[in-house]
């Protein structure tokens, strides 16, 4: 384990950003989100949630995947260009990590999403352990730790230094790059270290979500919640909008269009929402036609199909992040309390 | 409240409402959820506090197809957004019975969140019926406290008043919370360089991540079908690129609102990513009002709004560029 001053950081991102691309939270106009590094960018380590998470790093909410030019007569298809710069996304958190974990089984399967694959193989994450969870955070629950984050190297804040770990060959690499700012750690630093992760577990037992249960949500009861009435009654509040799908760290769904533009059309691909009316709408033109359908279809993903197909890996983290945005204040959490309850009236 | 839910007991019990269209009490301090009760029963989780920010008045449009009518809770400033619907046709004053409720100004989670509060267990002062100017918020770090008002929705800061426009009963006291001028930031908009005015939009639409959430609750956008859900033409709508929402969809938006948006300030409270969205609506409600005298969406039925209307006294499409 080594150790850097926090007062040094701008330092270590400049440093980082000598040889490796760099994605990192960014405040602009009031907002923290993952954005490219630069020397004015305002960097906040402090907001515990970027508003999206660093899901856009490797699968960006718009790309373009290949473009077709006309001219005169001819007809060219020039694909995008796979990434293959070395990157960095440093200050992502235990939940969006899982995430990544989550989207890897989607996109690293056969067949293999290529555009996703080359920005995994290329991206390096630094991830911080969670200083001071919040109300909205449930991480626990599914089995993630907040202050141990499985990254390819961990970050742990205390005081005034920042505590930096390599956990892969990746992190390895990187720790070597930027050696020259990293200090030796002895026993004390450890000590604190130690301490830090126990106040962060300390903290995530208060936390009013701690006790979600996830019992009866599996692979095995996939009739049995989608036919349940439930769904008539919480899909209600719904007003049909992306928030939750695109805050969430593990929405994959996208959609793939065209952009016309006179002599070039641009085949581009862009993050879709099933709580869209126009989700999964191909040529057959027969998707989801009620708001419920498509309300309950998000659910059932992350809690029932995902955990079918993925060896009972929910398609959750507990980041919070639609809790905390919802516009009607609707989120998983009630959708699975819902179905508790329920089931302790039986 | 109790007093809310007693009427609304009552009026389920005789007959005269078949629901009621409430909030429903959340499972954190700050997030009840818009909510239909049909029974007595399930009215014990009927909550309205100072968290009841959403306006209940789109929902009734569904409503209004339901069998039976419908109690509908409608703050001061909900009520214009109804009273517009009414004049648009797309909700039906027979079926609504309206409950005309008090409010002191709702609350702004993120306001209160930015103050740097977080693991929040509970919030003291929240309550309609409490006069505390204070909140006091209980967090997993300690005992937190802020003024009501600092944590107060920007729309409570320029409230239109504490009259319901339109009402069956009215249920609560109001409190007059304007402590801002209504047209204070579009002024100041109006008085930047275009560059600075291009660039400040830049910054704040740069952020729209394309949710579609200012446009799903806003009363005025209540088309079947959104122009911008459609899947015939091959433009970018559906992406976040640059080149579009920024300088599209919610132009497009505002434009297709003016003159019909009550200012409700639903389009910023939703908003994920904290853009001031209502400032398009207010400035083409200024200029509206400076262009063919004050008027205000929402607040009668039978004028006729300015931007479908024509006089003699009209402005001329030149005045654009007199007035630069």
């Amino acid at each position: 384990m080594y150790k850097i001053a926090k007062e040094n950081l701008s330092a270590l991102f400049r440093l980082i950003a000598e040889t490796y691309g760099l994605y990192l939270p960014v405040k602009k106009a009031g907002q923290t989100n993952f954005a490219a590094w630069s020397e004015d960018a305002e960097v906040d380590l402090m907001t515990l949630k970027t508003v999206k998470s660093a899901k856009d790093a490797f699968f960006p909410q718009s790309e373009s995947l290949y473009t077709v030019k006309k001219e005169g007569k001819k007809m060219s298809v020039e694909p995008e260009a796979l990434k293959e710069q070395n990157f960095v996304v440093f200050g992502m958190k235990a939940c969006d990590v899982r995430g990544l974990e989550v989207l890897d089984k989607v996109f690293l399967s056969e067949p293999v999403d290529t555009f996703y694959a080359a920005r995994r193989d290329h991206g390096t994450v630094v991830a911080l352990a969670c200083h001071e969870p919040e109300e909205t955070c449930f991480c626990k629950v599914f089995g993630v730790d907040a202050a141990n984050p499985a990254s390819d190297v961990a970050c742990f804040p205390a005081g005034e230094e920042l505590y930096w770990e390599a956990l892969t060959e990746k992190g390895e690499a990187l720790t070597e790059a930027v050696k020259s700012l990293l200090a030796e750690t002895d026993e004390a630093d450890g000590v604190s270290v130690e301490a830090e992760k126990d106040a962060i577990h300390r903290m995530i037992e208060k936390l009013p979500y701690m006790n979600l249960s996830l019992e009866g949500w599996n692979g095995d009861v996939l009739s049995e919640k989608f036919d349940s009435p439930l769904w008539e009654e919480l899909y209600k509040p719904c007003l049909a909008c992306g928030t939750c799908t695109f805050v969430c760290p593990t929405c994959q769904c996208y959609d793939i269009k065209d952009y016309t533009a006179g002599n070039s059309v641009s085949r581009y691909r862009c993050w879709d929402s099933c709580m869209y009316s126009d989700f999964t709408m191909m040529a057959h033109g027969n998707n989801r036609t009620s708001q419920m359908q498509r309300f309950r279809q998000r659910f059932m993903h992350k809690l029932v199909y995902y955990p079918a197909n993925n060896d009972g890996m929910y398609s959750c983290t507990g980041c919070g992040r639609c809790v905390e945005k919802c516009p009607s204040a609707l989120n998983i959490v009630k959708v699975i309390k819902a179905f508790q309850n329920q089931g302790g009236e039986k | 409240m109790q007093e809310l839910i007693n009427r609304a007991k009552e009026l389920l019990a005789d007959g005269t409402v078949a629901r009621v269209l409430g909030w429903k009490a959340g499972d954190l301090p700050y997030n009840p959820e818009p909510a239909y009760f049909e029974t007595a029963e399930a009215l014990e989780d009927f909550v309205y506090n100072g968290f009841c920010g959403a306006n209940l008045s789109k929902y009734m449009i569904e409503a209004s197809k339901m069998e039976g009518k419908t109690m509908v809770c409608l703050k001061p400033c909900d009520t214009y957004s109804f009273m517009q619907l009414i004049k648009e046709h797309r909700v039906d004053r027979e079926k609504a019975y309206i409950a005309g409720v008090g409010c002191k100004g709702k609350l702004d989670i993120e306001k209160i969140r930015a103050r740097g509060i977080r693991g929040i267990e509970s919030i003291e002062g929240a309550e309609l019926t409490d006069d505390a100017e204070t909140l006091k918020i209980q967090t997993i770090y300690g005992e937190k406290s802020l003024a009501y008002a600092d944590g107060m929705l920007e729309r409570c800061h320029v409230c239109k008043g504490k009259e319901h426009v339109i009402f069956d009963e009215q249920i609560g006291e109001s409190k007059e919370t304007k402590d801002a001028e209504r047209f204070g930031e579009v002024e100041r908009i109006e008085s930047l360089s275009p560059e600075e005015k291009f660039s400040y939009f830049q910054s704040e639409l740069g952020k729209c991540i394309r949710c579609n959430a200012c446009r799903n609750v806003c009363p005025a956008c209540s088309c079947r079908k959104c122009v911008f859900d459609s899947n015939k033409f091959d433009s970018s709508q559906k992406a976040n690129v640059d080149s579009f929402e920024e300088k599209m969809f919610h132009i497009i938006r505002a434009f297709h609102v003016a003159g019909r948006c009550t200012d409700c300030g639903e389009c910023s409270r939703v908003c994920p990513q904290g853009i001031p969205l209502h400032l398009f609506n207010r400035k083409f409600i200024k200029d509206i009002d400076e262009l063919y005298g004050e008027y205000q969406a929402g607040a009668d039925i039978d004028s006729k709004a300015p931007l479908t209307d024509y006089t003699f006294e009209d402005a001329e499409p030149s005045i654009v560029g007199k007035r630069g």
